[in-house]
C-alpha cells in the first residue's frame, strides 16, 4: 500500500526500502525522538519528503493532491486537538472539514461506544479529560471512515485496561471494515497483542521489520 | 458666524504650559519619561509646521504631479510602519500582500469617493485630496496593522488546530478559516466601534477642525458622515484583500503548513 525508498527528510528520517502491507496492523515502535510521527505525517503528506520516493497504491505521493490523500489516508496527532464546542461538535467537524455529509445521532451514538466514550452528545467538549479528548478524536477519525488510519499514539493518554478495550475494539473495526491501520505506539504489549507488522525505528532508521 | 480667532503667537507658546505640568509631574514621581516627552513634543511641532507650509505650497499651485506623489508618499509610508509594527517576522510574500491590499483599498475606494461621493473638479485638488487620502490610509493602516498580528498570532499559537483540520483532510481555507475570521473581525472593530460613539462621546477630528474653521457645523456632519463611510469601506476592502490573499502565504502548494520555527 505504502512504499518507502531512500526517503531522506532533514536529519530527521533516513529510510531506505520501507513497504507498508494494505488491510493490516501495523505498529511502529521506537524510542522518543527517533523520527516516528515524522514518518506519519509523511505519510498523511503534512510534510514531504527532502529527497527519495513515497508511494501509495503504486502512485507516487507527489503527484497525489494532497487534500484528497488526506481523506483516504487520515491522521490523529498524539495531541488530540479539540475545537470549542460540544462533543457533537467534534464529532462532525471531521465530516465538515473532509466535505462529506453530516450524521445523525444515532451515528455518533455509536462513534462514542466505538471508542468506549461514555458522554452526552451536548456536553462540552473542553471539560473533558485528557484520555477523553483523546478518544474524542479517535472517534472523530473512525467517523470519517477513510481507508488509512494513521494514529499517533492513540493510547498515551489512556489506563491500561482502557487502552485494551479501544486498541482491541479499534482492530476488530479495523478488520471487519478491510481497512488498513497504521499506528504509533510505545507499548510493547499493544505492539505484539495486536499488529501484524512491527516496524521498529531507532534514530530515523528502520532497524527492525518483523511479521508477527 | 463670528470671525475664526486667530493665535497669536504668545497663544500658542501658553499651550505647551502642559507639556511643561507634565514634566514637572513625571520628574515629582520619578518616572523616567521626560526625554520621550520633550522630544514628541518638539517633533509633533516640527512636523505639523512642516506640514502646514508644504500644505499652504500644493493648494497655491495645485498639479496633479504633486498630488500623486504625496499619496505615493503617505502609502510607503503607511505600508513601512505597518510592517514595522508587526512583532513578528513577516515573510517577504505576506509583506508584498500588505502593499498591495493597502494600494488596492485605499486608492480605489479614495477616487470612488473623491470623483463620486464628493465630485471635487479637478481630480487632483489637493485641499480635498490630500486630506481624504490620508484619513482613509491612515485608519486602513489602524485596521490591517491589528489584522497582521492576529492572523500572524493566530497562525502560530493554532498550529495544532490548523494541522489538525489538515490531518483530516481540509482544505487550507478552511482549517484556516477561524483565524482568518478573527483577524477580520479584530481588524474591523475599532472602525465600528469609532461609528457606534461618534457625536455622543467624542467630536471627531475632522468635524472639530471645520467647526472651528468656521464651517457650519450641519456642513461639518455631512462631511463627517460621508468620510466615515469611505473609512469603513475603505478599511474593510484593504482588509478584505489581505486576509484572503494573507492566510494562503502560510501553506506551500501541496496544501502544507509552512510556518517558520
Amino acid at each position: 500500500m505504502f512504499s518507502l525508498k531512500k526517503v531522506k527528510y532533514k536529519h530527521i528520517l533516513d529510510i531506505d526500502n520501507l513497504n507498508i502491507k494494505k488491510h493490516k496492523v501495523t505498529c511502529i515502535v521506537g524510542e522518543s525522538g527517533s523520527g516516528k510521527s515524522t514518518l506519519l505525517r509523511l505519510l498523511n503528506k503534512l510534510i514531504s519528503c527532502d529527497s527519495g520516493e513515497i508511494y501509495y497504491e503504486n502512485q507516487l505521493l507527489n503527484t497525489i493532491d494532497s487534500v484528497e490523500l488526506r481523506r483516504k489516508v487520515s491522521m490523529l496527532p498524539q495531541l488530540p486537538v479539540i475545537f470549542p464546542g460540544t462533543v457533537r461538535d467534534n464529532l462532525l467537524i471531521g465530516l465538515k472539514f473532509a466535505e462529506k455529509l453530516p450524521v445523525g445521532d444515532e451515528k455518533l451514538h455509536y462513534i462514542l461506544n466505538l471508542v468506549h466514550l461514555n458522554k452526552k452528545l451536548d456536553e462540552d467538549s473542553q471539560m473533558l479529560s485528557g484520555g477523553e479528548k483523546q478518544r474524542l478524536a479517535l472517534g472523530r477519525l473512525i467517523l470519517l471512515d477513510p481507508e488509512v488510519f494513521l494514529l499517533d499514539e492513540p493510547s498515551s493518554a489512556l489506563d491500561e485496561e482502557t487502552e485494551s478495550i479501544i486498541i482491541e475494539k479499534l482492530v476488530a473495526y479495523t478488520k471487519e471494515s478491510n481497512k488498513t491501520l497504521i499506528m504509533v505506539t510505545h507499548s510493547k504489549k499493544v505492539a505484539h497483542t495486536y499488529s501484524e507488522n512491527i516496524i521498529e525505528i531507532n534514530k530515523g532508521k528502520v532497524v527492525n521489520f518483523k511479521e508477527v | 458666524m463670528n470671525s475664526i480667532i486667530h493665535l497669536q503667537l504668545w497663544q500658542m507658546l501658553s499651550a505647551y504650559l502642559f507639556v511643561l505640568i507634565l514634566i514637572f509631574i513625571v520628574k515629582l514621581k520619578g518616572i523616567p519619561r521626560e526625554k520621550e516627552i520633550f522630544i514628541s513634543s518638539i517633533r509633533m511641532t516640527i512636523q505639523l509646521i512642516l506640514t502646514g507650509y508644504l500644505l499652504v505650497y500644493l493648494f497655491n499651485t495645485p498639479s496633479p504631479v504633486y498630488t500623486i506623489i504625496i499619496l505615493i508618499a503617505m502609502l510607503v509610508f503607511s505600508i513601512y510602519n505597518i510592517i514595522k509594527r508587526a512583532k513578528r517576522n513577516l515573510s517577504l510574500k505576506l509583506k508584498q500582500i500588505i502593499a498591495l491590499s493597502m494600494c488596492i483599498g485605499t486608492v480605489s475606494c479614495l477616487f470612488y469617493f473623491l470623483l463620486i461621493v464628493v465630485r471635487i473638479t479637478p481630480w487632483y485638488d489637493p485641499r480635498y485630496f490630500i486630506p481624504i487620502a490620508g484619513m482613509l490610509i491612515g485608519n486602513s493602516m489602524t485596521g490591517i496593522s491589528l489584522g497582521v498580528s492576529r492572523l500572524v498570532d493566530g497562525m502560530h499559537t493554532h498550529k495544532d488546530f490548523v494541522e489538525g483540520a489538515l490531518m483530516l483532510g481540509a482544505t487550507p481555507k478552511m482549517a484556516a478559516k477561524q483565524i482568518v475570521d478573527n483577524a477580520f473581525d479584530s481588524a474591523i472593530l475599532p472602525t465600528i466601534n469609532s461609528m457606534v460613539g461618534m457625536g455622543i462621546v467624542f467630536l471627531p477630528g475632522m468635524m472639530t477642525g471645520q467647526i472651528l474653521s468656521g464651517t457650519s457645523p450641519i456642513t461639518a456632519i455631512e462631511y463627517q458622515i460621508a468620510i466615515m463611510l469611505g473609512i469603513l469601506g475603505s478599511v474593510s476592502l484593504t482588509i478584505i484583500i489581505f486576509v484572503q490573499l494573507g492566510y494562503k502565504t502560510f501553506f506551500n502548494n501541496q496544501s502544507q503548513l509552512i510556518i517558520g520555527e
